[in-house]
């Protein structure tokens, strides 16, 4: 019995190519195709992998065309910018693959769901016998370990999640926070959205036009403070998101030091995604404010992801342990499954006969 | 019934004769309990520099499990110097760095869980490491001659006071703790620690909070220094008077908003330096004034 993965990734291959492949074959399509024992589809933005089980080594190049939409004949080896890993190679990629130590923002979570719903789909068309169950159950246990284990998904990589990772390192819990958003651009909803799902009830919006200020507050709730009367909103707020179009600053030292006076205990968080900057730098001088411009908070996402990056050796050694150990455990039990099909009689299922 | 069994054993090693027939314990025993507690706190210092350095630090739970050990050793050792005296063992100033080692490991105990400020171990740990360590190895264990006679209200006294200080101690860990949090914030520099850091707001609730307890204390402390019958030195009434009117100054400060919660935090340091200082002078004039 065989157990391998071939598949192509953002790191082998560009999308132009990936997107060959994606979205023609399910894994039920490519068992039956290509006579797999058990076959698994991991379709993504950023990789197409076949996870399979068979009884004969089966080629690259037929994974392949099950996968890709038009097969061209006259092209005679598609497996170029495919990688193929067999048995505890296979375990150990799958298991880099879940904890995502493989994706293109190392570390981030959404692959973990997208294994899972794969596995899913494959185990309700019936494409998953007990091999890829127990591997794939294995690998969601590994990826939830290396991330209690290490900090390889800590820190936030994208502008809205830096801004909430960023507010929740100073005010804890967000449902009390009251929120200002200056400018209703596209990055500062994108970012409002984020701040909102994380608890944020009290949300105020300011424009220059109020039908644009109108539609973001009816999108994500909230009220609209009409464009003069932001200012004196600083005495109230916690957060102030600003993203407006103006060439000059708007919020400057010698506006806000007289209103942080009054609120000489609360913090207040600005986020200022314009460009050019809406609020001057010097503010982030005065006590109590943290102002973070779009500058900061990339240099944020990048401290994060070199955080992750010095995770990777930890996270490998949690993989290295379970990759030995889970191969050893599937190749007793693939012996165990030879003996068994030589000696089951004729229409037993060798697989439910294996203790996997 | 067990602490009996812990009595009735270090006993037993007391009468164990030495290898000169002497059937004196050159060294007390209890001090070995003391010694096996600073282990515990150092082997906690020890994992936390070893994260730190490695950048994977995560508050775990080796850092509770090892002070939660050394504080069962310093209850040990605290009990046995007790029952030999047979009063609260706060006689010279190697017992006061001891008994002030265990209210701040109690403090943390309390306040660390409650609180769920699991990383504060890390910074609990050096500071109770620094008091024992320093208690151990400076010539400070000085036994009077003859018995002091026992005062329950100089004991009370001293024992609040000496707790008041562990919950000051907390209260200025946790200042650095924000410190250093409000510190990343503001440069914009996130080093490891920062994820694993409680949030500013809760940070300074801590803080307020410990303050209120470590005050409400202190204050009881004080008062029932007056109850003791016995002339203090004037110094030492200064003193402790000015270290209560500091932090009352910063809880009224706190109060009516007077002051940033970073300078509340640095205060906290400051305050406690203070606490530190006046406690090494008391016991300082203590001796020289042979005051139990």
């Amino acid at each position: 019995m065989n157990l391998f993965c071939i598949g192509l990734s953002h790191q082998t291959a560009n999308v132009a190519t990936r997107e060959q492949f994606a979205g023609n074959a399910t894994a039920e399509s490519i068992a039956r195709d290509a006579g797999c024992a058990e076959a698994l589809l991991l379709t993504t933005c950023n990789r197409v992998e076949v996870y399979a089980v068979s009884d004969t080594r089966i080629s690259t190049e037929e994974i392949a065309r099950c996968l890709i939409a038009k097969p061209d004949r006259n092209q005679d080896n598609y497996a170029p910018p495919f990688y193929r890993y067999e048995d505890s190679k296979c375990v150990q990629h799958l298991f880099r693959v879940a904890s995502g130590l493989d994706s293109m923002v190392v570390g981030e979570s959404e692959i973990f769901g997208q294994a899972k719903k794969a596995y899913e789909s494959a185990r309700t068309s019936g494409a998953v016998g007990p091999y890829l169950h127990r591997l794939f159950q294995r690998a969601f246990r590994v990826a939830k370990q290396v991330r209690t284990h290490t900090d390889i998904a800590r820190g936030a990589v994208s502008v809205g999640s830096v801004a909430v990772e960023l507010a929740q390192r100073i005010f804890g819990k967000l449902s009390e926070c009251k929120v200002l958003v200056l400018g209703a651009g596209e990055t500062s909803e994108r970012t409002t959205r984020a701040l909102v799902s994380r608890g944020v009830t009290d949300l105020r919006v300011s424009n220059r036009s109020s039908d644009r200020a109108r539609d973001l507050t009816q999108g994500v709730g909230g009220r609209d403070v009409p464009f003069d009367d932001w200012v004196a909103q600083c005495r109230e707020i916690d957060i102030l998101l600003t993203s407006t179009a103006s060439e000059t600053p708007l919020l400057t030292s010698e506006v806000l030091a007289p209103m942080l006076r009054e609120r000489l205990d609360r913090p207040l968080f600005i986020i200022d995604i314009a460009v050019p900057r809406d609020v001057d730098p010097s503010v982030n001088e005065l006590e109590g404010v943290y102002l973070y411009d779009i500058d900061s908070i990339r240099s944020v996402a990048e401290q994060s992801l070199a955080l992750r990056r010095q995770q990777i050796a930890a996270a490998e050694a949690i993989i290295a342990g379970h990759v030995a150990d889970f191969f050893d455990s599937i190749s007793r039990g693939l012996n165990r499954l030879s003996h068994a099909t030589e000696h089951s009689a004729i229409g037993e299922n060798p697989l439910r006969a294996s203790e996997l | 019934m067990q602490l009996s069994l812990v009595s009735s054993w270090v006993e037993t090693i007391r009468k164990l004769p030495s290898s000169d027939g002497n059937l004196q314990c050159p060294v007390p025993v209890e001090r070995y309990f003391l010694i096996i507690s600073t282990v515990c706190f150092f082997a906690a210092v020890v994992h936390t520099v070893i994260e730190l350095r490695a950048k994977v630090f995560r508050p775990m739970r080796f850092n509770f499990f090892a002070i939660g050990v050394g504080y069962v050793f310093q209850t040990a050792f605290l009990w046995i110097r007790g029952q030999e005296l047979g009063r609260c063992p706060i006689t010279n100033l190697f017992e006061v760095f001891a008994f002030l080692a265990w209210s701040v490991a109690l403090v943390y105990m309390l306040v660390g869980s409650a609180y769920r400020l699991s990383l504060m171990g890390a910074f609990t740990a050096p500071l109770v490491l620094l008091l024992q360590g320093f208690a151990l190895i400076a010539p400070i264990d000085i036994r009077h001659s003859g018995t002091v006679p026992a005062n329950s209200w100089l004991e009370f006294h001293a024992s609040m006071s000496l707790v008041a200080y562990g919950v000051f101690a907390l209260a200025c860990i946790a200042g650095v703790m924000y410190l250093l949090q409000e510190r990343q914030l503001k440069t914009h520099h996130l080093h490891s620690i920062f994820y694993h850091l409680p949030p500013l707001t809760n940070l300074f609730a801590v803080i307020t909070r410990l303050l209120w307890w470590g005050f409400a204390l202190y204050t009881v402390g004080i008062v029932s220094g007056f109850f003791t019958g016995r002339p203090l030195p004037r110094i030492q009434v200064v003193a402790a008077i000015a270290l209560w009117l500091l932090y009352a100054a910063i809880l009224q400060a706190r109060h009516l908003k007077w002051l940033a919660p970073k300078r509340v935090a640095a205060l906290c340091i400051i305050g406690f330096s203070a606490a530190l200082a006046l406690l090494w002078g008391i016991t300082f004039t203590a001796e020289l004034h042979h005051v139990p």
